[in-house]
């Protein structure tokens, strides 16, 4: 097998886990957006949608068409309650404060993990098949192709919804100016919630996919946190920029693990991050603030 | 019932602490921690040692956080550079006890401005993520740097020796602690009776206008990293000494995240608050344990619920106090007071 | 009063101000003289915020000097201006909502303060006697000067707005301010505190000698105690003089009131400017 051949295996592999990046970012988003508040809870949201596709497809032996739904809808219900629960009655409060609140909601989620599911890592049942994939001569995980296609459909879908759907149209609205969105009748609680309910969904979705391809475990929440430098790098409030800095930083973890060792593909990912926070901390599409006195 | 302070001078004004029943508590808190060693057992003792080092790191990380207004996840991390800096000067320098320990807050500081550089550019939410990527980075040099660090194996150190005495027993190494950290807490109150302290402030509270008013920003977000990071780095050296070995394990993330949640739950912006809140967070686990114990016999396995249960209670205080105490413990005490102040009237 | 300091001139010289491609403020020149009260009048959206911003150094601008006793400033950041005794109050008061009353007040003389790192861990010596001289002077020069001596230990976010504008004042005033500048003091306030404030910058001018640049949208009172009043508008001087001179010009009229008859405003005005 020639060397080019392995490079483009590889970039195909980074790919697809870069398209897995943006559909986590896409969670970060969407909540940041709506209601200039970070989430770092994203990552364990995500683990827990691949426990929950893990309890009801392996632990209940059901399909994985029941199991995804539900998953799907253990993030919507997690993000509707902590939505309701912890983030409304810190509405007006310093953004700050409630990213420190969500940094408690992810300690609470790991230890509800280790508690109902224990410690030790595990794989979720195959439901995607295994024949492997090629693209020319590249071969591709079976996984991976798929991850990759159906994150690409979910993203397409949500760039569709955020221009054509009222929901999403009232999201943009709250965006651009919480006030007068408000004056205009649109309900800004009601769409805080839809934000937080559709990016938690989103992230569940995300996980059963991370999941089935590299198995889940306590830790697979520091996924998120990758997903948090792909937001920084594309801008914090721009849908494009979570894509395309997806992409590109999948590209580079699976190159620099791949040539120089697992071990330097966070690094690479974080000083990324510091990099571009030193050089232009609004990221590649996002909107600069802009300050008063 | 008290109605006012009746100071004469502006010195006795400015004093840090002002009534007699102020002084009279710190009086009871003396003899208390004078007395403690030859009252408590060796569990006790342990744990007050590791209340003596947790004080210390949430003091220092409650300047950077409660009183800058500049969130860090780092303050693990910045232990972490102390307590290797304090296991490298053992293994291969030899030096004394206390030059280890300044060594140690040194290098954290030096470590801390550069953790802090990002702040020339950004703040808010954009540092607190610096902050993250910076643990990540030191995390990775831990683990890498094996020539110095011992890398995965991690590193044992040598007793500290003070005097010619070493220090082997929780005893001993109490006498040694519970000082030091009193005097980094006395500093930090210190700090803010003056011009620094309320520079500090004055950045949480409103940076633009501080800036017009006289307060160069980058100088003083940097010097509360160095100060922060210092406190940091003494408290990891002092960890080194307690636990006698440190690996890239003893410091990860969700110790970074243990102090800033002492931070919260005692009260930000309150040096009261650092000290009740790393009191009481180190001993929550303790209380835990006697939780599990009691139900051991019930539930299979009942010990490996401790860690994540532990979790749970430390993100869970996390989100309670920020929702419904964002002031924390300490404004809870300060209510007490109140209460008594007015006693017997009531208002 | 010890902490008296020599009043600056302040001069402006060709400045020019945009973001992006809307120009805030354009060419402006305009002199301030020591120890004067100068009035930087003129509509909303004329440009007078900015051009304190630019003064105070939170704004660059893009052309044009800004001197200080014919020493030019415009390259020095907003720290190194207060050290030479620019001092400012706030359109929206800034004031520190963590701190008392005293430590609002007392981190205005940050910049010429000297205690250093070290000797505040300790509060030994140098760091205690400069604290406890600084009160001693708050207290004798801006406390009780000010009248705030019943507020003093208690948390700003408490105060009446009233309260904070003056306190804001004695912040500034704690700056050792060779010139003061003063965005929109008496905005909001009523009668009542509109006269202690106005009678408090005239002392303040009186006693301390200092120079003050202010913005203000009451006419009453910027006609009775400025020496000089500076009109924006659309980020241009349109008109400068003596107060009476500058409230009889019909640029300034038709630029405040819109056009109409001319004759009939004027008198409105001074009829404002006869009850303050």
């Amino acid at each position: 097998m020639s060397d080019f051949v392995f490079f483009l295996e590889i970039c195909l592999a980074g790919l697809g886990s870069g398209a897995l990046l943006a559909l986590t970012a896409l969670a970060f988003v969407l909540i940041y957006k709506a209601t200039r508040v970070i989430n770092l809870a994203v990552g364990e949201i995500l683990m827990m949608g691949g426990y929950f596709f893990f309890t009801v497809a392996a632990g209940m032996s059901l399909s994985a068409w029941i199991a995804i739904p539900v998953a799907v809808a253990g993030g919507m219900a997690i993000g509707a309650v902590v939505e309701r629960g912890v983030i409304r009655p810190m509405l007006g409060e310093d953004p700050i404060s409630v990213f420190m609140v969500t940094v408690g909601l992810g300690s609470v989620l790991v230890g509800i993990v280790e508690l109902v599911w224990g410690t030790d890592p595990r794989t979720l049942p195959d439901f995607m098949g295994t024949a492997p994939v090629f693209i020319g001569e590249a071969y591709v995980s079976r996984k991976i192709a798929i991850s990759f296609a159906i994150a690409a459909v979910v993203i397409a879908l949500f760039l569709t919804l955020f221009r054509f759907w009222r929901g999403g149209v009232a999201l943009r609205a709250t965006a651009t100016d919480q006030a007068a969105a408000y004056s205009c009748g649109i309900n800004v609680p009601g769409v805080f919630s839809l934000a937080w309910i559709i990016s938690c969904g989103t992230a569940a979705g995300a996980g059963v996919l991370l999941g089935s391809i590299g198995g889940i475990s306590p830790t697979m929440g520091a996924f998120g946190l990758s997903a948090l430098v792909v937001v920084i790098v594309g801008g914090l409030d721009s849908v494009a920029g979570a894509l395309i800095a997806g992409l590109f930083i999948g590209l580079l973890e699976a190159l620099t693990g791949t040539y120089l060792g697992g071990e330097y593909k966070l690094v690479f990912t974080f000083g990324l991050l510091i990099m571009m926070l030193m050089i232009r901390p609004y990221g590649l599409f996002g909107t600069k603030e802009i300050e008063r006195l | 019932m008290r109605i006012a302070t009746a100071n004469e001078t502006y010195r006795a004004d400015e004093a840090l602490l002002q009534t007699n029943v102020q002084w009279a508590w710190i009086g009871v808190l003396v003899v208390a921690m004078v007395a403690a060693p030859f009252m408590l057992n060796n569990y006790w003792l342990y744990l007050a040692c590791l209340v003596a080092i947790n004080v210390a790191s949430a003091t220092g990380l409650n300047i950077l956080t409660g009183y800058t207004g500049l969130v860090s996840l780092g303050q693990g991390a910045f232990m972490a550079v102390g307590a290797y800096t304090v296991a490298w000067l053992e293994t291969h320098i030899g030096t004394p006890f206390i030059l280890n320990l300044v060594a140690a807050g040194g290098t954290a500081a030096l470590v801390g401005i550069l953790v802090g550089l990002p702040s020339l550019r950004v703040k808010g939410l954009y540092l607190a993520i610096a902050t993250i990527g910076a643990s990540i980075i030191l995390q990775f040099i831990f683990l890498n740097w094996d020539g110095v660090t011992g890398g995965s194996r991690g590193m044992n150190v040598a007793p500290a020796s003070i005097f010619g005495v070493q220090l082997t027993t929780y005893f001993q190494l109490y006498w040694v602690l519970t000082p030091i950290a009193a005097l980094m807490v006395l500093g930090a109150a210190n700090l803010f009776r003056t011009r620094v302290g309320r520079a500090f402030i004055a950045i949480r509270d409103r940076d633009i206008s501080a800036e017009v008013l006289g307060i160069p920003l980058l100088r003083y977000k940097l010097l509360s990293f160095a100060i922060s990071s210092f406190y940091a780095g003494i408290a990891g050296g002092l960890w080194a000494y307690f636990f006698r070995s440190v690996g890239p394990e003893s410091f990860t993330i969700g110790e970074s995240i243990f102090y800033l949640a002492a931070v919260i739950v005692g009260g930000m912006g309150s040096i009261l608050g650092a000290i009740i809140g790393a009191t009481f967070m180190t001993l929550v686990p303790e209380v835990l344990r006697f939780g599990v114990e009691a139900i051991s016999p019930y539930v299979d396995n009942a010990g490996t619920l401790l860690s994540p249960v532990r979790t749970v209670v430390f993100g869970a205080l996390i989100i309670l106090f920020l929702v419904f105490e964002p002031q924390g413990l300490a404004e809870i005490v300060q209510r007490i007071r109140r209460f008594f102040h007015l006693w017997p009237f009531r208002n | 009063m010890t902490n008296m300091e020599k009043p600056a001139r302040l001069d402006v010289e060709g400045l020019s101000l945009s973001f992006g491609g809307l120009k805030a403020i354009s060419d402006v020149s305009f002199s301030v003289e020591p120890g004067s009260i100068t009035a930087l009048i003129g509509p909303n959206g004329a440009g007078k915020t900015s051009m304190f911003n630019c003064i105070s150094g939170f704004y660059k601008p893009q052309q044009g000097a800004i001197r200080c006793d014919g020493k030019d400033v415009s390259r020095l950041h907003p720290p190194q201006r207060a050290k030479m005794g620019f001092a400012r109050t706030f359109q929206n008061i800034a004031l520190f909502r963590g701190m008392t009353v005293l430590d609002n007040i007392k981190l205005g003389r940050h910049a010429h303060m000297k205690t250093n790192l070290l000797q505040a861990l300790t509060y030994f010596g140098p760091a205690a006697r400069e604290e406890v001289e600084l009160r001693a002077e708050v207290e004798r020069d801006i406390i009780d000067f000010l009248e705030i001596n019943h507020i003093r230990h208690m948390p700003v976010g408490a105060l009446s707005y009233g309260l904070q504008k003056r306190v804001e004042l004695a912040r500034a005033l704690a700056m050792k301010p060779r010139i003061l500048l003063l965005d929109e003091p008496v905005a909001g306030m009523n009668r009542e505190e509109t006269e202690d404030m106005a009678r408090f910058i005239l002392d303040v001018k009186e006693e301390w000698g200092t120079t003050i640049l202010m913005v203000e949208h009451d006419m009453g009172m910027v006609m009775d105690i400025s020496d000089h009043v500076v009109v924006l508008n659309f980020g241009q001087v349109i008109a400068s003089g003596l107060p009476h001179e500058v409230q009889q010009d019909p640029q300034v009229v038709a630029a405040y009131l819109g056009s109409g008859d001319p004759a009939a405003l004027m008198k409105r005005l001074a009829g404002e400017a006869g009850m303050a």
